[in-house]
């Protein structure tokens, strides 16, 4: 047996069923060794970025491994952007690269890369296989080391020679998955106590919660403590809770950046407190004592100051502080907390927040929604309702154009029984529109394409326009885009447009009832922004709340009317 | 709130002995903007374990971040903060110092009441070897300055732990668990089985 085909046996045992990859001069006795192993479907995308994020975004939906493939060289560091991305939001990935022969290595040999040295700072480990006989092993210890505790990517790099040589010994079987640790008592009696004397706490959740999601649930009804989701942890509570305050940060609700700013006790379970969740940080929660459960101890105290760590496991974590339960103290809270959650402005104006919010309401709580990454994905995160975890995949660390549309492939090989939308802007579809093919290719038929079209980079727009005097750089894209709908059908993919409110719905319901996979283009009015928002470098409770170019409108209609009658936070239009 | 006050601090890493891994800890400490003092690395008793001593400057917080971030990385082992532990550290250096034939009687003296053993004669200069704590090192550099020092080489600090203990809790989390040997360990193990020639079936 070769080497090669040691890798395919070991990841067939560990019940790898999908590797999504690329083939090159590198790799090639893997590409060979596959055809004996039918077990192993290859899913062949068009480019190693799009292979890497599709990996993801299977991981991302079953929270199972993802695994991508790709040669040495241009192969490998076409990986890097969804290795990063699989870091910075703590995915299960496992890469594997081909390389030049051992002999080789290090001589700037012909597509030669030192991916390894390359990936070192965006792994969680990687590896070289400099003996076939380690092969099988490494391979099962990567996919330990993928999955245990915080997850990550890890890399292994295989040299061809390597892949080439007789392997002799057997096939590792999966390791067991070591037990999370248990948080300590003392910390969990810190915690109650800290609960129990608490009269505006509030729970904040994110990525790392969302495996935890019913003990989570409970443990917020039990308490009738409000919760606010983070961008990762969109689903680990449901939406349709009473308690549930929204998203914070940014573009986080008013309600749950006001409860942040004025809370006395902040629960946070399985996050990392992203500056674009705490703003600025000496003004993030600043009359809160913080609980921080979470298993990666480095995160704790890494960016907020913590009052109670409870480093481990945050169903077990969750499960005793449901225990410990007193239940509606804080009566007042709940009732202010109601107040500012009707704050939230609605789009009722034609725009990129009407579409997606026409769109997400068509969808089932099972249907998985990705997004790409910018206005649209603030859109979504804003007003689409997750009731379940891992119904929604986005790039939030990493912020990665291009990821929304081949995670979407990914998620919807994974569950072929399940609707796989994505919502991507005009600008990040273009980054990975190749994967189209992969469409194509496997006749995928439950992968709905929404772009919402404004013409440019929604996103930087709107800071150029707030931050930078309106001066529109380079971020224009009307001129140049393509005919979207002629782009999908080049590719067998049906296409519907909808440039109005009238058309939308007629469209939504012709696109996401045509039996393949199809594509919806939604043109929007060019320059709209995302509300609310709180500008790079402020606190919370400085959010601007609603668009100041409406507000401004809204002005000139109360002209005549006393100025305490316009909101006192809106910003004047610099 | 006082401002953070940054000190030196010692740390002792134990390491997988692999490729890259001096790599792995350095790259850590430079991308999150930690600046190492010194480092010194050796093997072990343990055959694939080899030992650092990292001088961090930095506040508390800083480094307690970075172990908690090196704890993360594979390939550690396991790490020993010295601060919160007694410890020995020594340090070796060798100096250079020029001499003239009048200044030759003075030099040696005072490299005598150092302890200091001289390891090359020169017609003018003697090269000295000095061990001792960071104090004993720079108090005999100075001494020395005056007389025109020509080279220095400094091995950086080596610490370890005082009396019998050796396995020595780490005290990283707030909980006070100790987490002495990890996961890592186990996978040196399953190598070192694999070295001598006993199949690994997991």
């Amino acid at each position: 047996m070769t080497g090669a085909k040691a890798l395919w046996a070991t990841l067939a045992n560990h019940g790898i069923s999908t590797v999504f990859g690329y083939p090159g001069g590198a790799i090639m006795p893997v590409y060979d060794a596959l055809t004996f192993y039918p077990e192993v479907r290859h899913v062949l995308t068009r480019h190693e970025q799009g292979a890497a994020h599709a990996a993801e975004g299977w991981a991302k939906a079953t929270g199972e491994i993802g695994v991508c493939l790709a040669t040495s060289g241009p192969g490998a560091t076409n990986l890097v952007t969804g290795l990063a991305d699989a870091m910075m939001d703590s995915v299960p990935l496992l890469a594997i690269t081909g390389n030049v022969a051992r002999h080789l290595m290090g001589t700037d040999a012909f597509q030669e890369a030192d991916i390894t040295g390359i990936t070192l700072p965006i792994t969680k480990h990687n590896y070289v296989v400099r003996d076939v006989e380690e092969l099988p092993q490494i391979i099962a210890e990567a996919i330990r080391i993928a999955r245990t505790g915080r997850p990550g990517p890890v890399l292994v790099d295989i040299p061809k020679d390597v892949q080439l040589a007789a392997y002799s010994g057997q096939i590792p079987k999966p390791h067991a998955r070591p037990e999370i640790p248990a948080p300590a008592d003392e910390a969990i009696e810190r915690a109650l106590e800290l609960l129990r004397s608490a009269k505006k706490p509030v729970m904040m959740v994110g990525g790392g919660s969302l495996d935890s999601s019913a003990e989570i649930t409970a443990l917020a009804r039990a308490w009738d403590i409000p919760v606010i989701t983070t961008l990762m942890g969109l689903g680990a509570f449901p939406a349709s809770d009473p308690l549930w305050l929204g998203m914070p940060g940014m573009h986080g609700s008013v309600a749950a950046n006001r409860a942040i700013s004025e809370a006395d006790v902040l629960l946070g379970i399985g996050l990392r407190f992203d500056d674009r969740v705490t703003g600025r940080v000496n003004g993030f929660a600043p009359n809160a004592a913080i609980i921080h459960i979470e298993l990666d101890a480095a995160e704790i105290g890494k960016i907020i100051r913590t009052h109670v760590p409870v480093r481990g496991d945050a169903k077990v974590a969750a499960a005793r502080l449901t225990e410990g339960a007193v239940k509606g103290v804080w009566p007042e809270w709940t009732a202010q907390l109601q107040e500012w959650r009707g704050r939230n402005e609605t789009p009722e104006h034609w725009g990129a927040g009407y579409a997606v919010k026409a769109v997400v309401d068509r969808l089932t709580p099972d249907d998985i929604l990705s997004s790409d990454v910018g206005q649209h994905q603030m859109l979504c995160a804003q007003l689409a309702r997750f009731e379940k975890p891992r119904r929604w995949l986005n790039s939030g660390g990493l912020g990665t154009m291009g990821f929304g549309f081949p995670a979407a492939i990914g998620a919807g090989m994974a569950e072929p029984g399940v609707r796989s939308v994505v919502i991507a802007g005009d600008g990040g579809f273009q980054m990975t529109a190749q994967e189209l093919a992969t469409l194509k290719m496997y006749d995928i038929r439950n992968v709905k394409i929404c772009i919402i079209n404004n013409s440019y980079l929604g996103m930087v727009r709107q800071w150029q326009e707030m931050f930078h005097g309106k001066r529109y750089s380079e971020v224009w894209l009307g001129d140049s885009n393509p005919d979207f709908l002629k782009l999908a059908d080049a590719y067998d993919v049906p296409g519907y447009r909808a440039s109005s409110a009238e058309e939308l719905p007629a469209a939504i319901d012709a696109w996401l009832n045509d039996p393949k996979s199809a594509l919806l283009e939604v043109v929007v009015p060019h320059e709209h922004g995302v509300f609310p928002m709180v500008p790079a470098g402020a606190a919370l409770y400085e959010m601007i709340e609603s668009d100041p170019k409406r507000a401004a409108e809204l002005k000139a209609q109360l002209a005549d009317a006393p100025m305490n009658e316009v909101p006192m936070n809106e910003v004047s239009d610099a | 709130m006082t401002e953070p006050v940054p000190y030196d601090q010692l740390l002792s890493i134990l390491v997988r002995d692999e490729p890259r891994v001096l790599t792995r800890i350095t790259a850590l400490f430079g991308r999150r903007g930690y600046n190492i003092k010194s480092l010194s690395v050796g093997n072990t008793e343990h055959p694939g374990v080899s030992r650092m001593t990292i001088v961090v400057h930095g506040d508390r917080g800083v480094v307690e971040q970075a172990i908690r971030q090196l704890e993360k990385l594979h390939d550690v082992v396991k790490i020993i903060d010295h601060s919160l532990e007694k410890y020995v550290d020594r340090e070796l250096v060798l100096v250079k110092v020029a001499i003239t034939p009048e200044s030759r009687v003075e030099v040696r003296q005072i490299a005598e009441d150092f302890r200091s053993r001289i390891v090359d004669v020169g017609r003018h200069a003697l090269t000295f070897e000095v061990t001792g704590d960071e104090g004993k090192v720079t108090a005999f550099i100075e001494q020395m300055r005056p007389f025109g020092i020509l080279e220095t080489m400094r091995t950086g600090r080596i610490a370890l732990t005082r009396g019998s203990n050796a396995d020595i809790a780490s005290h990283i989390y707030h909980s006070g668990e100790s987490e002495t040997l990890r996961p890592a360990l186990e996978g040196l193990e399953a190598r070192e089985e694999r070295a001598r020639g006993v199949p690994n079936l997991f």
